[in-house]
């Protein structure tokens, strides 16, 4: 049913009727609207046989989580930000459990200083915790995403991340349709969990490993995300056929078969980038678009095949690897000919907008080859240079 | 409290008696007890915590008619028992993190609430370390939700699976080795910690109680009725560690019998925040008997003046515990 | 696939075999306890309390006879150094071991239950020569070992000192000869009123194998004070023996008893049911010097006997006393202080110690005394072959359960001559001292006394002045034996091993140590209530 909803709702409603078992609600900005809308329907009784627990802390959240899952209940919990720091712990542990956790995580930047704005900070901070990331580029795909998350984190016994860009998605009124129960449900299946605490055959999760076996252990995770491209794209293609509709998989192309410059980013981002690649196309620019829906696994094999006859990438990316420059970036260039260029293009930091014309200067000027392999874009040169020099200024004074 | 008994002496403090009805004795005495804990663990000679978990997750079973989950915080109970490849749980036992039990309790029993499976029980159990530390949040939400758990602390009053460092549950004079004691210094100073039975208490929780190993049946009495009560319910059993406290290790259930005599460990229950009870003193000691076969209390035997203060001051700790809870018996208390 | 970290695939702890950390292995082990160990008779206590505690009343009764057959008798008039010895002194106070005794032989009396005859005749006959205490439980035991016994005894009625020595109030005579007549029915050839004169023609002529000599020592001393012609001065012994016949003795109405001992409390208290109005004891040292038992000395105080501490008699005549006062030296031997006092008294009663009547051995120079008692070996067998003796005529110790004691010894003693080894003596443990137990579990359990007839009433008849214990009582008092040294199955090394390395056997069949598992740390020891468990080093 098409809707016009703000983002975090069609979130929430998607996740009600995914039948999630435990809700574990921690309020953070810009993630509070979801877990809102899920008590909402929890308490209305949309949901049936779902516990909604608002807890003290996001750690505690994740941690509900963790448990509710171990004991073989769908376990759902959503945060942002600080919150996904505060539960860092959790987050690896509950990969390590290979416990089928959904989780969404409604994009913001990382203080200090303290910013409530988008950026993808904070889910790169957990690139590496064993989670499966998934991006949406819009509503209609943050809301479908979750559908599919589900069937993957349970299907693998991985947690999985939906990444929705805070604002820009979470709170942003677009026309998004909205399932009905039954195509859910025929979706999505019941959760039955490869182990269990089970009282009639009683199990030890989450022992103690040492060196004899802990390799062994990260091997197999690492297997688990390997064995994540196929069932991410199966799940896509069903999910196609079920709904009629294109959402997920591991990346998606847009005018990349002639594309001498090929641009990478992930999330909301996505739409502007198409407005530009069009206007572009328009003046004759032979210029495509990759978008990464599953940053982990990342789609080194896939992001290879479409690259490979581009001349020139640039890497879009809404967080900053401090003393090297994008993390997205250097994933891409580990995934490709080393002989293409890649330029990496911080943008959007802690909700800085990212207007097409910025963007559409900034390719204009790159391909007169003006630009190094970072770029910052509209950085404000004067306050920086400012500061840069009062801080040589302050050295100077031995200070 | 204990267990009302009209079995007259040869023992009737013993863990069992081939004269008693065996539904008079304890869960410990049974031949059919769920040894939750089993042999092959490696808890040090003696341990403590190893004895207590038995006890009490044994008895816990018992009252749950053997539907219990058990979770783990990380500590020295969950490392002893659950070296890869081998588990010395009997029964289904999770340990996700340090500091998350109590949430991960939480999860566990919502989740067996929205299955319909609320005859199955949750039991959280952890050390001193991720009780009165780096768990307190998450046990302080789990309090304040009255989420239906039974959250078990085996207090050894440091962090001993690290090596004996200072907790908020160390007590004063201790020396561990970030409160070391030297020449003539104390180790932990006076004035510090928190005393989470009380702590517990003012969530207003069903059921808070204190146990030891000094006694077996006043212990599983205590599992017993908290298992009795559904909501939140928190026991502090004190568990003798004898490489962090420093004595030999046939003393563990001495000492724990020593300090409830002396007034350190008070031994009560309390429902919906009012102490309900307090097992009185029968054969009341001075703190130094308890303290003495401690090395980590070795300052307090110097025999100079400042020593000598020090030792006064933990038994004015002791006094102070003795008056609080009313703990000396009298002829009629103590028959 | 499964998550590998998460489930662990049937790995249990059992595999890891943690007995290789230990250094010191426990185990179990069997004590002598205490009140075994001070019993003359060398009652096995413990064990028939426990029985008694389990309420098999008849096995516990059969348990004391092995050791005693006459636990009415000796439940009345032990002085009972067990209940010195016992433990329970540490928790509260001893346990009523005479009190349970009582009852139990009051129980056997009451249900009719006697001994069973020897399962095999030896063949042999055996004489024993004196039907006290001695002689009967000699007797009994050598029935009970399958020999032909014949008891010849010179007084009408058997029973020695336990007749002519314990008055009635403390020892009633149905119980007396009900306990006699049961040891005499399993075959025993009672002979009463022979005195024997030559007893190696006797034992000739009637072809007795072996002998026990148990005559007592039943000769008074004599008056150690001047005194006038017609003064009267008896001994204690015969005024005992004589309550006995059917004219009792006629002390007059104020009676003076010379002596500190039980015998100077008995005649005292027999003068006191006899009708004396005051009777003084006149003792020359101090209360807590007096060899008489506390409690009969406070039986005697409530029955207003007075006592003259610190006194000797200088002289009696006419009906005066005159009365020495004494002082203890350091030593706490009474010295005389010169100063002197006087009291009337109709008669003296002279409870100064017994010999033995030495008269009987005159014919057999082996039976020679040394320092007042015939001197006997390890197995109890005077200077001559065959013949062994016990009871009061050997040892200065003199009461009637040493005498059992000596009867059962010299039984066993004489069945092993008889078929010409020597009496083993069995091999004991280790004491369970009291630093042994671990007493916390143990919970102060006040002992129930047997009850007094009423101080004002019970001078007026000779009929008993301790009541038994009650059923209840009874199993009360059992229930307090804290089973010093030996295993009674509390479960306590069950329940407090952290390796969960001791294995419950089941009702009455123990525990077993898993070595294992078990680490040594020493728990089940430490917490063994009864000293039933000891650690000891690993060997390498």
């Amino acid at each position: 049913m098409l809707k016009q909803v703000e983002g975090s709702r069609a979130v929430a409603e998607v996740v009600a009727l995914c039948r999630p078992e435990v809700v574990c609600a921690y309020p953070i900005t810009p993630q509070t609207h979801i877990v809102e809308g899920l008590g909402e329907l929890v308490k209305a009784g949309h949901v049936e046989n779902c516990d909604y627990i608002n807890v003290e802390s996001e750690f505690a959240a994740l941690s509900v989580a963790i448990g509710a899952s171990a004991a073989g209940a769908r376990a759902y919990t959503a945060t942002s930000s600080q919150g996904l720091l505060f539960m860092a712990e959790a987050v690896f542990n509950a990969a390590g459990m290979g416990l089928p956790i959904v989780m969404t995580l409604g994009n913001r930047a990382i203080g200090a200083p303290i910013n409530i704005w988008n950026d993808h900070s904070d889910a790169m901070s957990m690139r590496d915790a064993g989670w499966i990331q998934l991006f949406a580029e819009n509503n209609q795909e943050a809301a479908d995403l979750h559908i599919q998350a589900f069937r993957i984190a349970e299907e693998l016994s991985c947690p999985v991340m939906v990444c929705v860009d805070g604002f820009i998605l979470t709170h942003a009124v677009e026309e998004v349709d909205v399932p009905t129960q039954e195509q859910v449900d025929a979706f999505v299946p019941p959760f039955e969990p490869v182990q269990v605490l089970d009282i009639k055959a009683p199990v030890s999760i989450g022992t103690l490993v040492g060196p004899d076996a802990f390799t062994e252990v990260r091997y197999l995770d690492h297997k688990k995300q390997l064995r994540a491209y196929d069932v991410i794209n199966n799940v896509s293609r069903a999910f196609k056929k079920a709904f009629g509709r294109e959402a997920g998989g591991m990346i998606r192309t847009y005018h990349v078969d002639d594309a001498k410059t090929i641009i990478v980013a992930m999330g909301s981002v996505i739409g502007t980038l198409k407005d530009m690649v069009d206007e572009k196309r328009e003046q004759g620019q032979k210029i495509g678009l990759v978008s990464i829906c599953s940053f982990r696994p990342f789609p080194s094999k896939e992001i290879q095949e479409v690259l490979q006859k581009a001349k020139h990438i640039i890497v879009l990316e809404k967080s900053l690897a401090s003393g090297q420059g994008g993390v997205m970036s250097a994933h891409v260039k580990l995934s490709i000919d080393k002989k293409i260029p890649v330029t990496t293009l911080i943008a959007g930091l802690g909700g800085r907008p990212i207007p097409k014309k910025s963007l559409s200067d900034f390719v204009e000027s790159m391909e007169k080859g003006t630009h190094g392999e970072l770029h910052f874009l509209d950085l404000d040169h004067a306050v920086v240079e400012r500061e840069l020099a009062a801080f040589e200024q302050e050295k100077g004074r031995g200070r | 409290m204990m267990k009302n008994t009209s079995f007259n002496p040869k023992g009737n403090r013993t863990i069992g008696n081939r004269l008693q009805e065996a539904c008079e004795c304890t869960v410990q005495s049974s031949k059919d007890r769920c040894n939750s804990l089993t042999s092959g663990h490696r808890a040090c000679q003696g341990c403590g915590e190893a004895l207590g978990a038995r006890w009490v997750v044994d008895a816990a079973m018992k009252a749950a008619k053997g539907k219990l989950l058990v979770v783990n915080a990380t500590g020295c109970l969950e490392v002893f028992s659950t070296p890869y490849p081998e588990t010395a749980w009997q029964v289904p036992w999770v340990h996700s993190l340090f500091g998350n039990a109590p949430a991960v309790a939480t999860g566990v029993a919502a989740a067996m609430r929205v299955k319909g499976k609320g005859d199955v029980r949750v039991l959280a159990q952890g050390g001193d370390g991720s009780t009165t530390d780096i768990g307190f949040g998450c046990l302080s939400g789990m309090f304040e939700r009255n989420d239906d758990v039974l959250y078990v602390c085996y207090d050894n009053q440091a962090y001993m699976n690290t090596g004996v460092q200072r907790s908020s549950a160390t007590p004063p004079t201790a020396s561990t080795a970030t409160t070391p004691s030297m020449g003539h210094e104390p180790g932990n100073v006076f004035g510090t910690g928190k005393n989470l039975p009380l702590l517990a208490m003012a969530h207003q929780i069903p059921y808070v109680a204190t146990a030891s190993l000094s006694d077996t049946r006043d212990l599983e009495a205590k599992v017993e009725r908290a298992m009795s009560f559904s909501g939140a319910r928190y026991l502090h059993v004190l568990v003798p560690c004898p490489l962090g406290w420093g004595y030999v290790p046939n003393d563990t259930i001495r000492l724990s019998r020593l300090a409830v005599q002396c007034g350190l460990f008070p031994l009560f229950e309390a429902e919906d925040g009012e102490v309900t009870s307090a097992t009185k003193i029968c054969e009341p000691c001075p703190v130094e008997d308890y303290l003495k076969p401690q090395k980590r209390f070795a300052n307090l035997f110097k025999g100079d003046k400042k020593s000598d203060k020090r030792l006064a001051q933990m038994q004015a700790i002791a006094d102070a515990n003795i008056r609080r809870f009313d703990l000396l018996g009298d002829e009629e208390n103590c028959k | 696939m499964k998550p590998f970290a998460t489930v662990l695939e049937a790995g249990t702890s059992l595999t890891n075999k943690t007995g290789s950390w230990r250094i010191e292995r426990p185990s179990y082990v069997n004590r002598l306890p205490p009140c075994n160990k001070a019993c003359p008779a060398g009652e096995n206590i413990q064990e028939w309390l426990s029985l008694v505690e389990q309420e098999k009343y008849e096995d516990a009764w059969r348990e004391i006879v092995k050791h005693n057959p006459m636990p009415a008798i000796m439940g009345r008039v032990c002085y009972h150094p067990c209940e010195n010895a016992c433990n329970r002194v540490v928790v509260d106070n001893p346990v009523g071991i005479n009190s349970v005794e009582q009852f139990l032989g009051d129980m056997a009396i009451r249900e009719g239950w006697y001994f069973a005859p020897a399962a095999k005749s030896s063949g042999k006959k055996v004489l024993v020569i004196g039907a006290g205490p001695a002689g009967l439980s000699a007797a009994h035991h050598l029935a009970q070992l399958g020999h032909k016994v014949t008891i010849k005894e010179s007084q009408k009625k058997a029973g020695g000192m336990m007749r002519y020595g314990i008055p009635q109030y403390r020892l009633a005579r149905k119980v007396l000869d009900a306990e006699i007549k049961r040891i005499v029915k399993q075959g025993v050839d009672l002979q009463l009123g022979t005195k024997v004169s030559d007893l190696n023609v006797l034992m000739k002529e009637e072809s007795f194998e072996a002998v026990f000599l148990s005559v007592g020592a039943g000769k008074a001393r004599t008056t150690p004070f001047p005194t006038e012609k017609d003064t009267r001065v008896f001994d204690a012994v015969s005024v005992l023996r004589d309550m006995e016949g059917k004219d009792k003795p006629d002390l007059g109405k104020r009676v003076a008893v010379y002596g500190g001992g039980n015998a100077a409390l008995d005649v005292a208290r027999t003068a006191k049911r006899l009708g004396a109005k005051d009777v003084t004891i006149i003792y020359r040292r101090n209360r807590e010097k007096m060899p008489a038992h506390d409690f009969e000395v406070e039986e005697a105080l409530e029955e207003k006997i007075e006592i003259n501490f610190l006194s000797t008699i200088k002289s009696y005549q006419g009906k005066k006393i005159t009365l020495e006062k004494m002082a203890l030296d350091k030593s706490g031997f009474p010295q005389p202080t010169g100063k002197t006092e006087r009291m009337e008294a109709d008669c003296v009663v002279l409870a100064l110690g017994q010999g033995v009547d030495a008269e009987l051995f005159d014919g057999v120079d082996a039976l020679k005394m040394e320092k007042g008692i015939i001197p006997v070996d390890e197995q109890m067998m005077t200077a001559q072959e065959g013949v062994f003796a016990g009871g009061d005529m050997v040892s200065s110790f003199r009461n009637v359960t040493i005498s059992i004691g000596h009867g059962k010894k010299a039984a066993r003693c004489m069945d092993a001559w008889l078929r010409g080894q020597k009496g083993a003596s069995s091999k004991k443990h280790d004491l369970a001292s009291s630093d042994r137990l671990n007493t916390w579990y143990y919970e102060k359990a006040p002992r129930r006394n047997r009850k007094l007839a009423d101080p004002a009433q019970r001078t007026d008849s000779f009929d008993e002045v301790i009541k038994g214990l009650s059923q209840t009582d009874a199993l009360s008092e059992a229930r307090r034996c804290l089973s010093c040294g030996n295993c009674f199955e509390c479960d306590n090394c069950y329940g407090v091993c952290p390796d969960n390395a001791i294995k419950k056997l089941g009702k009455g069949k123990g525990f077993e140590i898993n070595y294992d598992y078990c680490k040594g740390c020493g728990l089940c020891v430490a917490e063994c209530p009864c000293g039933a468990m000891e650690m000891t080093p690993e060997e390498n």
